[in-house]
């Protein structure tokens, strides 16, 4: 399936969850948060979350700021 | 260099400590039911290496450290969080780089997922030259997060009113700006900064446009309860060295505003007694 993920077109395994997308994506962070179509996903609800064709996901990180 | 630094932070407190731990008892420094010791917010962008921004956070004193989130590639290195934990520091994220309510409100959310607290440096900003904060959208978004149990600390122009507007929402905090964010230029208009401090009953902090040590004393003389600066620090040829000239300057206007000034006169006043000049 076909989705947007932090702004670049990503092809995916069907029924590909939350979790698994932020366990290929977090790149050693452990403070990672997920918006799935302009909506918070928390923590808690990862495992169970399956990503849908054509969504349009952001996974954030800290990062320095003022 | 880094030892002498340390050396010379724990003379100065020594000095200090007496008269800025009783004023500290009398007065302290409290948002949101929680006490500070240190009066100094440090952000933590622009820092040469992390190496350098732990020991400037150190320096500086700092008990709680402004953050933000962003894309994971384009994120800084899981190293960051792990060097601001090992300080023993707050993390506060901000919302940096929303234009709007809705946006603000979000990356709110998403930073109470991914940093586990409810505290947020707010910031909805309306100019992309001077980034200076829209005042409409901030409300808007202040407003929606204290009512999903944030503790909302705002960063807002230098305006009394929206200040009080702020407060009135429930706001933990107010931060008016002393300058563009970035731009070191100080504060230009230290009359507006004391009467939004008279005109709020929460804790003000003095967010943006500190370039130097004088510019953080002047904040604090003025009234504002705490100075939240980043570049000032970050960027200076020697971080950790400004970051300890800052945490004095802070100390140090604190004390000057909590002992009264003496009053402006435009003539001069003999401060050697006349009584008993000889004539020679």
């Amino acid at each position: 399936m076909q989705l947007t993920v932090n702004g670049e077109p990503v092809e995916l395994p069907d029924a590909t969850t939350v979790a698994a997308l932020v366990a290929a994506r977090r790149s050693g962070h452990d403070r990672v948060a997920v918006a799935v179509n302009g909506g918070v996903v928390p923590r808690s609800t990862w495992e169970t979350t399956d990503l849908a064709p054509g969504d349009t996901v952001e996974v954030l990180a800290p990062t320095a700021g003022g | 260099m880094a030892a002498q630094t340390a050396d010379l932070t724990a003379d100065l407190t020594a000095q200090l400590a007496p008269a800025l731990a009783r004023e500290e008892q009398q007065d302290p420094f409290v948002i949101a039911g929680r006490t500070f010791t240190s009066r100094l917010l440090l952000g933590t962008s622009d820092a040469p290496s992390l190496d350098v921004l732990e020991r400037a956070v150190h320096a500086s004193g700092t008990e709680l450290v402004t953050v933000a989130l962003r894309r994971v590639e384009a994120a800084s290195s899981s190293a960051l969080v792990e060097v601001l934990d090992r300080c023993g520091v707050q993390l506060l994220p901000n919302t940096a780089g929303c234009r709007t309510a809705r946006e603000a409100v979000l990356t709110a959310q998403l930073a109470r997922e991914a940093f586990a607290t409810n505290w947020v440096k707010l910031e909805v900003i309306g100019d992309e030259d001077t980034l200076l904060p829209d005042p409409v959208e901030l409300l808007d978004a202040a407003e929606q997060l204290v009512d999903d149990g944030f503790t909302v600390l705002p960063y807002t122009g230098d305006d009394p009113v929206v200040a009080r507007r702020l407060a009135d929402v429930g706001c933990a905090a107010v931060m008016p700006l002393g300058a563009p964010i970035g731009s070191g230029l100080g504060i230009r208009n230290p009359h507006a900064i004391a009467m939004l401090r008279a005109a709020v009953d929460v804790p003000v902090v003095l967010d943006a446009g500190i370039g130097t040590a004088s510019d953080a004393a002047l904040a604090m003389e003025l009234g504002c309860d705490a100075v939240l600066l980043a570049s000032a620090v970050t960027m200076a040829r020697d971080p950790e060295m400004m970051a300890l000239a800052m945490r004095q300057a802070v100390e140090g206007g604190r004390l000057a505003s909590r002992a009264g000034r003496i009053p402006r006169r435009f003539s001069a006043t003999a401060s050697t007694p006349m009584a008993g000049l000889p004539e020679l």
